[in-house]
Order: structure tokens, then sequence, then C-alpha cells
């Protein structure tokens, strides 16, 4: 069998998902979100990239670099914004992030 | 061929190298000793920046082959976000002195945000889109927690983080199909892959996700649930600066890729604008009346207000983004004086938001509670107000474009919507007698709120002139 560009696709897509549902269902641990969205980016670059790949196109790559420095700069401050929380609540836990009913 | 692509970067390449400077010269000498010059530096820059855009620019230009597009339609959009930066910046120096929260962060952050938001109305490409947003993004997920000894607002800058990298996510999905189906990243090789005004399904799926993310950053229901609690932690500043040019931004952003982009299938986008036009005018009217919180109205108004502007975005037509063009610029004057007020209010010496305190405030200061009584009409867009045209100019825009049921449940939102301001107005000159608010103002937030209100009176006139530019810039996305 070979690994065509709908294996790579349906790959993506179940991270993604995967991802989502991890931001959503978790009620335990804000770090376990931080990675959810992590997932969430990660999915997209190997569907960039797989893309990239079928098309020939090198423009998917160059994008996916972008995403990758992107995800970086955005896992730091949702670190630094995960630890200020930190600092005046006590706790990261999901169900503790409620002091403002929304 | 670069030296020209870098010229026609020049106001974001000024700004980015300011901020750069801006935040070196703060760290090696006094730190936040120099936040009170870095505020009103900032406010003149953006005010230069705009008139050095609104007198240089003409024309369509393209930078960087087509990633980078400088035309009527991004200046128009430019010139309002700098103008409305800055007149935040100036306006909440008082408010950030008085609670100690005037850090040389605060006016550098606004600036990146700025930078970002002027790429993202430029972007010409899904990358520049993407790197904008993010610049955006992130500036705003900081300033959010600026105060950061306050749960509340840690607390905002951590769900906004959350939800904001979600919509991220589903936008950046959704460039990732748009690129696949199409082959190609740049708006201008998108819009050609619309066959007869179809879509090839991998595409429209990636339009979906791509729309997804964008109604997330413009706060339309059913992607608004972040709003209130953002707009309620947040120091009230921020919360004044994340009403206005952000909105601007991400709605020219919203705008740029639906007729950019997939301007070649307008009925395949339409519904879905549609749809989310009218859930936020009913969510945004009808969860508003419960509200206590005056930030927490705000942002509810706020979500209504966007619905209207996604009204004139829906008739897909240049009249359409007129309308929408014409409708932002009134939303964020009106915001601006508003928020001028909210700034303002104080109890004893401390800031208040709950709108009880507004009670009975006419006898004590006429004139801004007229002010404020002006600017409530004019959001609920009662007709000798400047809101009333901009509602009047996106429901002509539907009714134009065939979607009279569209328009109806508009007029019928903004009825039910006008409660809430009416209600703030009736407290204020009817309320019970009680000791309210001090009363004091700073010079500068009194002249924002005394002039927002005047410009909500004397353009009824004109309107300044603002629905001819607006139109020259809507004739220049809409080809």
């Amino acid at each position: 069998m070979t690994i065509g560009l709908e294996h790579y696709l349906t790959v993506a897509a179940a991270l993604f998902v995967i991802g989502i549902f991890g931001i959503f269902l978790n009620r335990k641990n804000v770090i376990i979100i931080l990675m959810s969205i992590e997932l969430m980016l990660l999915a997209v670059n190997i569907n960039l990239v797989a893309f990239s790949f079928f098309l020939g196109d090198l423009t998917g790559q160059v994008f996916t670099l972008f995403v990758l420095t992107v995800a970086a700069a955005e896992a730091a401050i949702g670190l630094a914004i995960l630890v200020c929380f930190f600092r005046n609540r006590g706790t990261i836990a999901v169900e503790d992030v409620n002091v403002m009913k929304g | 061929m670069i030296a020209t692509d870098l010229s026609i970067l020049t106001p974001e390449i000024v700004l980015a190298v300011y901020a750069m400077i801006g935040l070196l010269a703060a760290v090696y000498t006094s730190k936040d000793g120099l936040a009170s010059t870095l505020t009103y530096v900032t406010a003149v820059l953006f005010v230069v920046m705009a008139f050095y855009i609104g007198v240089t620019g003409g024309g369509t230009r393209i930078a960087f082959g087509g990633m980078f597009v400088d035309d009527g339609f991004a200046r128009f959009a430019k010139i309002t976000i700098l103008l409305a930066a800055a007149a935040i910046l100036v306006i909440s120096h008082d408010y950030m002195e008085k609670s100690d929260l005037l850090r040389f962060e605060y006016p550098m952050l606004i600036t990146l945000a700025t930078i970002g938001m002027m790429i993202m109305v430029s972007a010409g490409d899904l990358m520049a889109l993407y790197m904008g947003l993010e610049l955006q993004s992130l500036s705003l997920y900081v300033i959010a927690s600026l105060r950061r000894d306050s749960v509340r607002s840690t607390e905002a800058g951590l769900k906004y983080f959350i939800l904001g990298a979600l919509s991220s996510g589903l936008l950046l999905y959704g460039a990732s199909l748009v690129y696949g189906y199409s082959g190609t990243t740049l708006f201008s090789g998108i819009i050609d892959t619309a066959v007869n005004g179809e879509l090839s399904i991998g595409l429209l799926l990636g339009l979906v996700f791509l729309i997804a993310g964008l109604a997330f950053k413009v706060s339309a229901a059913p992607f608004h649930m972040w709003t209130p609690d953002v707009y309620e932690g947040s120091p009230t500043p921020v919360t004044a600066f994340f009403a206005t040019a952000p909105k601007v931004a991400a709605m020219a952003l919203f705008a740029r890729v639906v007729h950019d982009a997939f301007g070649g299938a307008v009925g395949d986008w339409q519904q879905i604008v549609a749809f989310l036009a009218v859930f936020s005018m009913f969510l945004g009217a009808i969860a508003a009346i419960g509200q206590t919180d005056i930030k927490r109205l705000m942002a509810y108004s706020s979500i209504s207000h966007m619905g209207f502007a996604l009204m004139g975005l829906s008739a897909g037509t240049e009249q359409g983004v007129t309308a929408m063009l014409i409708y932002m610029a009134i939303y964020v004057t009106m915001n601006i004086g508003t928020f001028a007020f909210i700034m303002s209010m104080e109890k004893d010496g401390r800031h208040v938001t709950e709108i009880t305190a507004l009670s009975n405030f006419s006898s004590k200061e006429p004139l801004k509670a007229l002010a404020v009584l002006v600017l409530m009409f004019s959001l609920a867009g009662v007709p000798p107000m400047v809101g009333f045209f901009g509602k009047f100019a996106v429901l002509m825009a539907a009714v134009d474009a065939g979607l009279i049921w569209l328009a109806v449940a508009g007029v019928i939102a903004s009825v039910i919507g006008a409660f809430y301001y009416l209600r703030i107005v009736y407290l204020m000159y009817f309320g019970a007698e009680e000791d309210g608010l001090d009363g004091r103002m700073g010079l500068v937030p009194w002249v924002g709120l005394v002039a927002c209100a005047g410009i909500m009176v004397l353009g009824v006139f004109n309107l300044f002139g603002v629905d001819g530019l607006a139109e020259a810039a809507a004739a220049t996305l809409v080809r």
C-alpha cells in the first residue's frame, strides 16, 4: 500500500480533533490545554507539509516554519500568563479559573 | 525592487523600529519613569503616521509579490486604527497613572499590536494574514493581563489566550486546507480557483474554518464566549482598546478575506456571514439586559454591533463594504467617548463599574450626563444621532442585496438592544437619590467624552465626509 495524501490528511484531522477535544473536555489542568493547542498547530503543520509535497510547491513548507516560530512564541506567552495567574490564585486547575462567570 | 517594496511598508517599519527603540530606551534608563513620555510620544507618532498614510497614499500598490497590498481600503482601515489607538492612549493616561499601572510596556505593546493590525488589513496572502493576526493577538494577550497582581486581570489574560489560540488554530487549519486545494497562499491566486462562482468541497471546508477563526477575533456569536470575561477582567483602558482598534482590524481583515480571496463565490460565504450577523445581533441585545457591570454590558453591546457590521458585509456588494466601513468608523468613535466616561467612573476615589453607581448622576453633573445620554442614544441607534446613520447604511445594503429578512431581524434586534442603553439613561436622570459617583474627570477624558458626543450630534449633517471616503475605499476592494 502506498501512503497517499489522504492518509496524511486523516492523521492531521485526527490530531486536530484530539486537540480541540483536549481543550473542551479537559477538567484538570491548564497545562493540558497548552499541550492541546500545540497539538492543533502541529496537525496544521502536517497538513501544510503534506500538501506542499504533493503539490510540488515549497510555499507550504515556508508557511510551516512561520507556524513553528509563532507556536513557540505563543507557548512562551501562555506559560508567562499562567505563572502570573498561579501567583495570584495559587492553583492552575481548570475549574478554578472562575472568578468571573462567563 | 526591494527598495520599492520597503517604501510601501514605510509606516509599519517606522512603527516597528520605534517599538524596539522605545523598549530599549525604557529598559536602559529609568524603566517606568519613561512610561508617561512614551505614551504621549506613541500617540503623536500614531497620528503622524495616520496623516502620512492619508497624504502620501494613492492608488493600489503591492509589495513582496502580492503578499502585502496597499490600497484605499487598507488605508481607510489603517487611519481608523491609528487614530483610535492614539485616542485611547491619550485618554487612558490619567487612569493608568492613578491606578499605578503606567508601565512602559503598555504603550509599547499597543504599538506592536497596532503594527500587527496594519499588516492584517494589508494582507494579500495567508501567511501575511497569519503573521499580522498573531502579532496583534500575542500583544493583546499580554496587555489583558497587564495588572499582574490581580486575579481578575490574569484570569482575563488566560481566558483570552486559550480561546484566542484555539481560534488561531481553527483559522490556520482553514488556511492549510485553502492552500492545499488551491495550490497557492496568495489571495489573488485563490480567487481564480472559484469556477463559475462554485468552490470545490475542500476549499469550502477551508473557508468555513477561516471564517470561524475570524469570527472569534471579531467576537461574533457563537464565537463570543471570551468577550464578556475579558472585557470585565482587563483594566478599563485595555478594555477600551479591545473594543476599538482590534475590532476594526479584524472586521477589515474579514472583508479582505471574503472579497479578495473568495470574491468569486459570494453565495458560498454569504449565508455563513448572515447567520453570524443575526446570531450576534440577537445574542448581544438579549444577553446584555441582565448585566450589572458596565464593562460586561459594553462587551455584549460590542457583540451586537459586530452583528450589524457583519450584516453590511453579508450583502456581498460594494455598497455593503461601504456600509460596514461607515459603521465601524462610527462605532469606534462612540466607544472612545463611552470608555472615556467609564474610565472616570469613581466612587470615594475608587474606580467602580457597577451600573447602579450612575444613579441620579444628572443632578450632579448635567453636562457629562448629557454627553453620555447622546452617546447611549447613538449606540442604540436613535434617529437624530450619528449611530442611526450607521445602522441605516447597513440595513440599506442588506435590503438592496435582497436580504430583506436579515434587515427585518436587524431592526428587531436593535429595538431590543435599545432597552439597556435607555436603562442607563433612565438611571442617570430618574434614578433613586443616593451617593453616586464623585463626578471628577481629568481634562483629557473630558475632552474625549464631549468631543465624541459632539461628533454624534454634529455629524448628522454630512458624517464629516466619512461616507465618501468609505465609498472610495470599498471601491478598491470589491471589483
